[in-house]
């Protein structure tokens, strides 16, 4: 996912530590394996038995502390979503909301939407993943299987600059319209002021020397 | 502003300013402002137990016409900022603002890119109150300081001679930079 | 015409008609020009600084007569940022930056986030028993002191000031609770990963027990005042319909979906913290409408009321037993406390570091400065805040710094029901509808 080089996050000259020759690489959990355990081999069953495009849209299935999530294909993301809200086994009926979140290493997947799906019927709880390449941050929108997403989808248009095509209307809804940019993307700068005391100034929160 | 900057300087002046001090300072009427956390403790302290109908200040005024301070209580966003700025705009003058709390002071803990790093930079402010959120207390206080600040203001001559001394006062100030401090 | 110059009503020409932008002020001439035309589609802003839109809420309204026909909300205002913040600071740090979030249930958003630290440290099941019974303790406190702003500020929009001065007077009751536990009003901090930040202090036990005799007695003017009372029946009555079908389409949670009559409660249905092992009701009705969701807001107090007092008798039984996970790794080297100026560390936990562990020291420092590493992957947790379900979706890289946090408020979804529940009503129902929604516009733009 990602790489830990020394004790601070600066480079160069920064890192007193001493430790710079560190390196640490983060990887996320990869593809499970079944048996998932608990509720989620039903669910992954039920799912592939209602919906016949199953082994081509899903991606991977990842069972990691307690939580299901599943990774699909955007070219299937809306019959993934219908099959899961309407079969009578997942009865996924509320959508919790989307969340943008930024992997710049993840070359050709930067951007990944996360759904959390809740099933008032059966108490369950899983996750939907889809990733775009930032070149073409393009998804299809789900208003139309869960109303409630609306804004969820504005915010992370908002944010991360992910397009959900088919939005009635995917404008900015936290940050003023004429903002520039998508803020908490990893590329855009926290942004903030030095601090000046007397005698001292203390730079932006994310320029300051700290550990990663 | 009215008649009372037209008199001559002298005894009548300050007399006046005695006057007109004493009544604008006990009938502030405060606009709302209320934006985050802080404005949940400035609600409190207008409600039963801090009470701030001791002062003759409870009336809350929705409309910024109806009122001449401004207590900016909590963080402003950048979306929120000329909304803000009209506001003020819209207050007769005499007017004074407070800002309550670490984050209309001086943005508190949000240095990033989205609140406005103290509400200084779009309004002129009378009094900062330190906190997060500052106690009703604190507010009554600041409010109470303020009071004397009004009582106390000057008009006409008096007035103009005061803003051009304190205006040179602050372009001979060093930076906060400069300053040394226990540095020294 | 000489209105056209009017500087508070200037109008043009659009593809729509003529178009008058009001900034306030001569309403008079305004309404003189448009009387005279025969279009009457009004669009009012309302907000981001009005007096009854519950915060900095922008609400943009199409009339007909006093109908409204369409409803759009304008949030933003508030935007803080907070969720990038975070990704600045250490997990712990954290904590003090969501609790900012939702400013009326600082608890809840803290404990959300901190169960969801916990679970990507996979230290779910290590916490002491005791530090998930203050959780517990702490927010249902919350819940009360959350659900007075809701029901006193609600009514003041309505019209009603007294049952704000009553609301607000229970709530510095429980205010003061928090504050001799630690040390704030509001904004504590106070809940941290892998337990909370100190024990409640001596004393404490039997002034909760005191305030929750006392509140059960308080709540009875507010019920009285309210419960019942024409006027207010009339405003709250049939107002805000929203069903079961609406909810689950717009994902609502929390009062607005029990109103419809399905008992949905976190606490029940998805229990953490341990409240399997409390006894209190979920409530509900069937009205779906605001004067419903304000009985549940009433009732709630007193079930509230019911677990502090079972999470009292617990605790009286934990005494002397850790708030803090015992791995070194994360807590720190000994117990903080508030200090008689309610402020600062324990004389234990200075001498601890400065005088008599080196390694203590260290720790210390190195926690402090630096923090603990999480484990990479991804969490989802969600709490029953009052406002609905508050979840958290947390991602780790594994660093000493979240990688993304993100806050699934309830204030922010469930505000999108708005258009659903005031489109064919009067304007002046709008104001309750929001009202019984109860969006902390903190917890709406984060
Ligand atoms: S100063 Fe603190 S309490 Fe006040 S608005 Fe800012 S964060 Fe909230």
């Amino acid at each position: 996912m990602s790489e830990d080089k020394g004790s601070f996050g600066v480079h160069g000259t920064g890192d007193t530590s001493g430790y710079s020759g560190l390196v640490r690489a983060q990887v996320t959990p990869g593809s499970s394996e079944r048996p998932f355990g608990g509720y989620f081999d039903e669910v992954a069953d039920d799912l592939e038995r209602a919906f016949p495009a199953f082994s081509e849209a899903i991606e991977k299935i990842v069972v990691d502390r307690g939580e299901l999530t599943l990774f699909v294909k955007r070219s299937h993301l809306v019959e993934t979503a219908l099959a899961l809200r309407n079969t009578e086994t997942l009865r996924f009926e509320m959508c919790m909301g989307v969340n943008g979140v930024h992997y710049p290493e993840d070359a050709g997947r930067e951007l990944h939407a996360v759904y959390a799906l809740l099933s008032l019927t059966h108490n369950r709880r899983i996750r939907i993943e889809v990733a775009v390449p930032d070149s073409d941050p393009h998804l299809p929108s789900l208003v139309e299987v869960w109303g409630g997403i609306n804004w969820h989808e504005r915010e992370s248009y908002d944010m991360f600059g992910i397009i959900f095509d088919g939005h009635p209307g995917l404008t900015r809804i936290l940050m003023p319209d004429d903002w520039q940019g998508h803020p908490q993307r990893k590329d855009y700068p926290l942004g903030g002021i030095p601090i000046e005391y007397k005698g001292a100034t203390i730079p932006a929160p994310s320029e300051r020397r700290s550990y990663q | 502003m009215g008649l009372e900057e037209k008199l001559p300087s002298g005894i009548v002046l300050t007399s006046v300013e005695k006057l007109a001090g004493y009544m604008r300072k006990s009938s502030l009427w405060p606009a709302t402002f209320g934006l985050a956390c802080c404005a949940i403790e400035m609600m409190a302290a207008g409600a039963g137990r801090y009470d701030l109908a001791r002062f003759g200040m409870e009336v809350f005024r929705a409309s910024p016409r109806q009122a001449d301070l401004m207590i900016v209580a909590g963080r402003v966003s950048n979306k929120m900022a000329p909304v803000l700025r009209q506001i003020y705009d819209q207050m007769a003058a005499p007017k004074w603002v407070i800002a309550m709390g670490a984050c209309a002071s001086s943005g508190g803990m949000f240095n990033n890119y989205a609140i406005v790093q103290g509400v200084d930079h779009i309004v002129p402010v009378d009094i900062y109150l330190p906190g997060c959120p500052p106690r009703p207390e604190m507010l009554m206080d600041a409010i109470l300081k303020l009071h004397e600040n009004i009582g106390d203001a000057k008009l006409g001559v008096n007035r103009e001679r005061i803003i051009r001394e304190t205006e040179a006062a602050a372009l001979a100030a060093k930076p906060t930079l400069e300053i040394k401090g226990l540095l020294a | 015409m000489t209105i056209h110059s009017d500087p508070y009503a200037e109008s043009r020409e659009t593809t729509e008609g003529r178009v008058y932008s009001v900034t306030g002020g001569d309403w008079d001439s305004l309404a003189t020009e448009i009387g005279a035309t025969k279009e009457e589609r009004v669009v009012v802003n309302m907000g981001p600084q009005h007096p009854s839109t519950h915060g900095v809420l922008r609400i943009i309204l199409e009339l007909e007569g006093e109908t409204v026909t369409e409803v759009r909300c304008g949030i933003g205002y508030l935007h803080t940022g907070i969720e990038k913040n975070t990704e600045y600071r250490s997990w712990t740090q954290g904590v003090t930056f969501v609790t900012r979030m939702d400013y009326l249930a600082p608890i809840f958003n803290e404990t959300a986030y901190c169960l969801a630290v916990e679970k990507l440290l996979g230290i779910t099941d290590d916490v002491p028993e005791r530090a998930s019974v203050i959780r517990v303790l702490m927010m249902e406190l919350n819940r009360i002191s959350s659900h007075m702003v809701a029901l006193g500020t609600g009514a003041l929009e309505l019209g009603a000031l007294s049952p704000m001065i009553f609301a607000f007077r229970d709530r510095e009751l429980v205010l003061d609770l928090f504050e001799q536990i630690c040390g704030l009003r509001m904004n504590m901090a106070y809940i941290r990963p892998g337990g909370v930040a100190q024990d409640i202090p001596a004393g404490a036990i039997g002034k909760i027990r005191e305030t929750v005799d006392q509140l059960r007695i308080n709540f009875k003017d507010n019920e009285k005042l309210l419960v019942g009372n024409t006027i207010w029946m009339k405003r709250t009555q049939n107002i805000g319909y929203l069903d079961l079908a609406g909810c689950t389409t717009l994902g609502i949670t929390g009062p607005v979906l029990r109103s419809t009559g399905l008992p949905w409660d976190l606490r029940k249905t998805q229990p953490y913290c341990g409240y399997e092992n409390y006894d209190f009701d979920v409530i509900t009705t069937d009205s779906a409408d605001v004067y419903g969701r304000f009985l549940i807001r009433m009732q709630e107090l007193e079930q509230s009321l019911r677990i502090v007092e079972q999470a009292c008798d617990k605790l009286e039984k934990l005494e002397g037993q850790p708030v803090m996970v015992a791995d070194k790794k994360i807590a720190w080297p000994s117990q903080l406390s508030v200090g008689a100026d309610g402020m600062g560390n324990s004389l234990a936990h200075i001498r601890e570091i400065m005088g008599e562990s080196m390694e203590s020291l260290i720790h210390h420092f190195k926690l402090v400065t630096e923090g603990f590493r999480v484990p990479a992957g991804q969490v989802y947790v969600a709490v029953e805040s009052p406002r609905g379900e508050t979840g958290v979706h947390l991602v780790s890289d594994g660093g000493t710094r979240p990688y993304r946090v993100h806050f699934r408020e309830p204030s922010f979804n469930n505000l999108q029901s708005t258009s659903a529940m005031c489109e064919g009503s009067m304007i002046a129902d709008v104001i309750g509808a929001i009202a019984s929604i109860d969006p902390v516009m903190g917890g709406v733009d984060r």
